[in-house]
Order: C-alpha cells, then sequence, then structure tokens
C-alpha cells in the first residue's frame, strides 16, 4: 500500500515534468509574444520599446535557460510577474480559483448525481420507452458541445424568465452561491453526466447478468436491495474511474462556460492570458490544472481500492 | 411421510426470435424430508431450468413458467405474489450454484452475505444474524469462522466459497435445498467433501435436497431417488439401485454405459467390447424436436411409433417410471 502510493507519487511528478516542458514548448511555438501583440495591433510601441520589452521580460535568452528560469522559480515557490498586469501571477491566480473550483466541483456533483441513478433506471428498464428517452438524452449530452449547450440556456432563461443570474460581485452565502453557478455547473456537467448515465448503465447491465445476482435474488431480497446493495455497487466501479479522466473533460468545457456566463474563474482567465502571449501567466495555470488533474486522478485511484477489496488485498 | 416438495406438470418456455422454446415439459416429481432426489441429464436437458423454476428464478421475459404447480409444504410457489415468493426464497427453500467463484458478492464479506439474509427472513438484529452466520461458516468446517467472516470471496479457494455458500443457502433453515450441479467447479478431492457436507447437513437439519447434477457417480454416492431428463422431459424416475441395475429407457442406458470402470482397460489390447461406449449423435435442439419421442434419432432401438408418437410416462416396474415405447 504505501509502496504503491510511493510509486503514484512519483509517476505523478514525472508527468508533471512532461506537462512543464509540453507547456513550455506550445507556448513558444505559437507565433507572436506580447512585444509582438503590442506593436503590431495596438501600435502602442516603436520597435526600439519592442526591443526593450523583450530584453526586459527575458525573451531573447536562449528556451533552454528561459525554461529553468520559470521551473527555478517554481520549485521555489516564485511564480513570477504577469507581463500584462505586472503584479505577481501567484495574486492574480489565488482569488479565481475558489470560483472555478466551486463551479467545477458542482458539476461534477451534478454530473454523478444525474448520471448514475438515469443510468441505473435506464439498466433496470431496458428496452423500454424510458430506456430509449434517456438513451437519447445521453448521446445528445455527448454530441452537443457546451458552449453552445451554454448558449441555448442563456437564450432560454432570457427569453422565457427575462434574465439570468450574471456573476458581478462574489456572492456572500451558500444559498446564493448556488443560485449563481447551478445553471452554468449543468452546462458543464451534462457532457460527463451524459458520459457517466451511458456507462452506469452499459455496466449495471453487465453486472446484472452476472451469478451473484441471482445468487442475492435467491436469498429472497428485493429488487431494490439486489440493484442497490449488490449490483449498483459493483457496476460503480468503472464509473469511478471514469471521473478520473472527465475532471481533465471538465476544464475545457469550463474554460468555454466561463467566458459565455461571464465569470471570472481561473478559466476564462486562462484563455485571456493566452491571448496576451502572458507566458508566466498561461504556464503557471497550466500547471496548476495539471496539478489538480492529476491530484484527481490519484484521489480516483485510492477510491477505488477503498471499494474494491480484491485490489486492496492484491500486493 | 407427506412429500415436502411436490412438483407436478411443470412447463417452462422461453419465448425466443428463433419461436418458442420448450425447456420444461410436464415434468412433475416429489422429495421428502431428509431425502434426496437427482436430477440427472446432460447440458440443455432442461434440469438447470427446472431447479431456477422451483426458485421462480427464470429470467422473465423470455422465460415463462406456462403451467403446473410447485407445492412446498402444501403452498404452490407459483401462484404466491412476488413479495411472498421472496420470503419463501431463502427461508424456506434455497439453492446453490455450480460456480462457487462468481456465484458471491465480490465487493461483501461473506459474513455480510449470510448476515444480510438470516436478519431478512429470521428478523434477528445485525449482532445475533452475525453470530447466526459465523455459526453456519462453522457447521461447513471453516477453520477460524469468525475470521473468515470477515474476509471477501477473493480471498478463498473455490472448495471454502462453496462451503460458504452451503452455508449461506442452510442459515435460515430451509425446508428444501436445491444444488445445481454443486461441485461440477470443483476439484475431485473437494467434490466428495462437499458432497459429505451437504449429505451431514441435511440429515442434521432434515432438509430435502434436489440435487441438479450430469455426474451418475456423485448420483449413486448421495441420492436415493433419481430423474433423468432428456430434452426438457422426464424420461425415466426409479431409486438408485433399480436406477443402476437396471435402467428401462435406452438414454440412461446408454449414460450408465459411458461411465469408465477402473480395471476396464488396462494397457493398450482394449478389446471393442471394454471400449467406453458413447451415445452417437446430439441432442436434439429444443425449438426444433422431432414428433415422436426425443431420443429416438439416437436411440439404436427405434422404430416409426418411437419416431411419431411421444412415449407415455408410465409405471413400468414397480417404483420404477420410464418413458419408452420399447422398455
Amino acid at each position: 500500500m504505501l509502496s504503491y502510493l510511493i510509486r503514484r507519487l512519483l509517476l505523478m511528478v514525472v508527468t508533471l515534468f512532461g506537462v512543464s516542458v509540453a507547456i513550455f514548448l506550445l507556448l513558444r511555438i505559437v507565433p507572436g509574444n506580447i512585444a509582438d501583440i503590442l506593436f503590431d495591433s495596438a501600435g502602442l510601441i516603436d520597435p526600439a520599446e519592442k526591443q526593450k520589452i523583450v530584453a526586459d521580460l527575458g525573451l531573447d535568452l536562449p528556451l533552454p535557460l528561459q525554461y529553468w528560469q520559470w521551473l527555478n522559480g517554481l520549485l521555489h515557490g516564485d511564480l513570477g510577474f504577469s507581463y500584462v498586469s505586472e503584479k505577481p501571477v501567484i495574486d492574480e491566480i489565488l482569488p479565481r480559483i475558489p470560483i472555478t473550483a466551486r463551479l467545477a466541483a458542482l458539476a461534477m456533483i451534478f454530473a454523478v448525481c444525474a448520471g448514475v441513478p438515469l443510468g441505473v433506471i435506464s439498466a433496470v428498464r431496458q428496452n423500454t420507452k424510458l430506456d430509449y428517452a434517456l438513451r437519447v438524452l445521453s448521446l445528445s449530452g455527448l454530441s452537443m458541445p457546451s458552449f453552445w449547450l451554454g448558449l441555448l440556456i442563456l437564450m432560454a432563461c432570457v427569453r422565457w424568465f427575462g434574465t439570468i443570474p450574471i456573476y458581478d460581485r462574489a456572492p456572500e452565502t451558500f444559498w446564493a452561491w448556488l443560485a449563481m453557478l447551478a445553471i452554468p455547473a449543468a452546462s458543464v456537467g451534462f457532457r460527463s453526466s451524459a458520459l457517466i448515465m451511458r456507462l452506469t448503465r452499459s455496466s449495471m447491465l453487465e453486472v446484472l447478468r452476472q451469478d451473484f445476482v441471482r445468487t442475492a435474488k435467491s436469498k429472497g431480497l428485493s429488487d431494490t436491495a439486489v440493484t442497490y446493495d449488490h449490483a449498483l455497487r459493483n457496476a460503480v466501479l468503472p464509473v469511478i474511474t471514469t471521473i478520473g479522466v472527465e475532471t481533465a473533460f471538465l476544464f475545457g468545457g469550463l474554460i468555454v462556460t466561463e467566458t459565455v456566463f461571464n465569470i471570472p474563474g481561473v478559466a476564462r482567465f486562462l484563455v485571456e492570458a493566452i491571448r496576451w502571449r502572458d507566458y508566466p501567466m498561461v504556464q503557471n495555470l497550466v500547471m496548476f490544472i495539471a496539478v489538480v488533474v492529476v491530484s484527481v486522478n490519484l484521489i480516483v485511484d485510492l477510491l477505488y481500492m477503498l471499494v474494491d477489496p480484491r485490489i486492496r488485498y492484491s500486493e | 411421510m407427506a412429500p415436502v416438495l411436490e412438483v407436478s406438470g411443470l412447463t417452462t418456455v422461453f419465448h425466443t426470435r428463433r419461436g418458442l422454446v420448450q425447456a420444461v415439459q410436464d415434468v412433475s416429481f416429489s422429495v421428502e424430508a431428509g431425502e434426496t432426489l437427482a436430477i440427472v441429464g446432460e447440458s440443455g436437458c432442461g434440469k438447470t431450468i427446472t431447479a431456477l423454476s422451483l426458485m421462480r428464478l427464470i429470467p422473465q421475459p423470455p422465460g415463462e413458467i406456462v403451467s403446473g404447480s410447485v407445492k412446498l409444504d402444501g403452498t404452490d410457489l407459483l401462484r404466491l405474489s412476488e413479495p411472498e415468493m421472496r420470503k419463501m426464497r431463502g427461508g424456506k427453500i434455497a439453492m446453490i450454484f455450480q460456480e462457487p467463484m462468481t456465484a458471491l458478492n465480490p465487493l461483501m464479506t461473506i459474513g455480510k452475505q449470510i448476515t444480510e439474509m438470516v436478519m431478512l427472513h429470521d428478523g434477528l438484529p445485525k449482532a445475533a444474524a452475525r453470530t447466526r452466520a459465523v455459526e453456519m461458516l462453522y457447521h461447513v468446517r471453516i477453520p477460524e469462522p469468525e475470521r473468515r467472516a470477515k474476509e471477501y470471496p477473493h480471498q478463498m479457494s473455490g472448495g471454502m466459497r462453496q462451503r460458504a455458500m452451503i452455508a449461506m443457502a442452510l442459515a435460515c433453515k430451509p425446508k428444501v435445498l436445491v444444488a445445481d450441479e454443486p461441485t461440477t467447479a470443483l476439484d475431485v478431492t473437494i467434490q466428495a467433501q462437499i458432497l459429505d457436507l451437504i449429505g451431514d447437513l441435511q440429515r442434521e437439519f432434515g432438509t430435502a435436497v434436489v440435487l441438479i447434477t450430469h455426474d451418475l457417480g456423485v448420483v449413486a454416492e448421495t441420492a436415493q431417488r433419481v430423474v433423468v431428463m432428456y430434452a426438457g422431459r422426464k424420461v425415466e424416475e426409479a431409486s438408485v439401485e433399480d436406477l443402476f441395475a437396471n435402467p428401462l429407457h435406452p438414454y440412461p442406458r446408454g449414460l450408465l454405459g459411458s461411465i469408465p470402470r477402473v480395471g476396464s482397460a488396462r494397457g493398450l489390447d482394449v478389446s471393442p467390447d471394454e471400449r467406453l461406449r458413447e451415445i452417437s449423435g446430439m441432442v436434439p435442439a429444443l425449438n426444433d424436436l422431432p414428433p415422436g419421442c426425443a431420443f429416438a434419432p439416437r436411440c439404436t432401438q427405434a422404430d416409426d411409433k418411437c419416431r411419431s408418437q411421444i412415449p407415455p410416462f408410465e409405471l413400468k416396474q414397480p417404483n420404477h417410471f420410464a418413458a419408452c415405447w420399447q422398455a
């Protein structure tokens, strides 16, 4: 158990190192840097000034050196300064994290709470009209891009209710947060809920055919006990794994949804930073997201061990 | 003594895309307390479907029990509502399955799986039910039952799991135990232990056992009476002694001829009579049965009557029934 944990943590470090190299290089491949953008589009500066900015920001240094400077800072807790706002990156990111974290958690809770029960219903009522309806719903959830869904929800709310909660300042109470984030969370979580629903359904169908379910029935247990105590516990194992994978996808959806619903979270901020080629901002934000995704996956795997005794004891 | 379990005219069909499959047709038998009745036949003859029909565990659809009655202490199980039937299952009539590897829930401890059932049927509080579970594990001779009760199925061997299965099935002292090929998946040495165990517990609790098997060796060791099934129908019923000494129907005769005997084939100089006999041909598809006796296509004695009319199941000798025009 302990050796497994150590192995996993070491693997995490390797993964994060890989991510850091990838994001660093990808950003350098994207044409233009902040000096070019200021110079070209805005015409804010003249060529001499441009040279000065490049030199000031260290953009003329060799790439390995630039990478080392960033990584070294990162390891010492120094994330550097934003090119755009010239404030420390940490001060820019930190206040936005709770907003995105709340939205992401709410989206995932929505996905699981909608996906698992509907998947079970779909499996238990296999090949009924209800099952068909749920399958169409889940297929549409997988096919519909979340930005479009977000826009549709926005339009529908405005059309029917005349308004929609708009983020102008941070809500103060839990319920205010919930009211503010419920609609965006549902629109991000819809895709994951659809995936979880389909997975739960197929996993459940497989489990319901297994011998131990028949044994459970032969003991005289009610259908509810058989379905939930015996079958579902076995069927959620693959679903738990998916939750880890879906967290990564979730960030993709968050970027769009935060933009559509005007929520000042990390994800929207990232897009803004990319537009300005704000290297320290983008690099550190991506690293932050990577840490979250990798950690969630580790937690999911540990959770898996907790649920499935066969894995727990296999060492 | 009145039989505990009385099955008459049981007919189970499956509605499939390729038509109606008559899995079990007009099967009747009865078992007394403490008695073991074996139902014998090859794969696909309807013996497992018969067992599942007794428990009303046939998946519906596609399966359907179309007629007959299954009387347990006079109560017809087929007439009960589903909630009433649930009280019977596990409480009055329990079942053990062929595959101990897959028949137990991998995510639940053995103790919990037994406890759950005892709480349900005997209404015991959790602690008492747990004590009963450990007792049952002790009864089935699982060493260190307290510790084993806390283990998961994957931590046990196949024989151990089948013992746990038996402990579970007998935990509520059912009147009837339906054992569907309980030893088929086990090693030969473990097989004998499990059969002995079922026999001992049967004597102790007075349970009637319906033993489903294809293994005539198991039948000879454990059962008092035998029902032989072929293509969904009963073809012969007799005491174990009568059946082994004097099988009337050509199918059980063929089955008995196909059992190897120690010493019958030494070395390479096997004479033709000493070779194992087999029953040629295949079991007919249940949705496409021949018009007469289902065994006729494989039978060496079949005549035109056999091929055109289904033989009635009738008394041929004292306490010895068969369905054969030639017997």
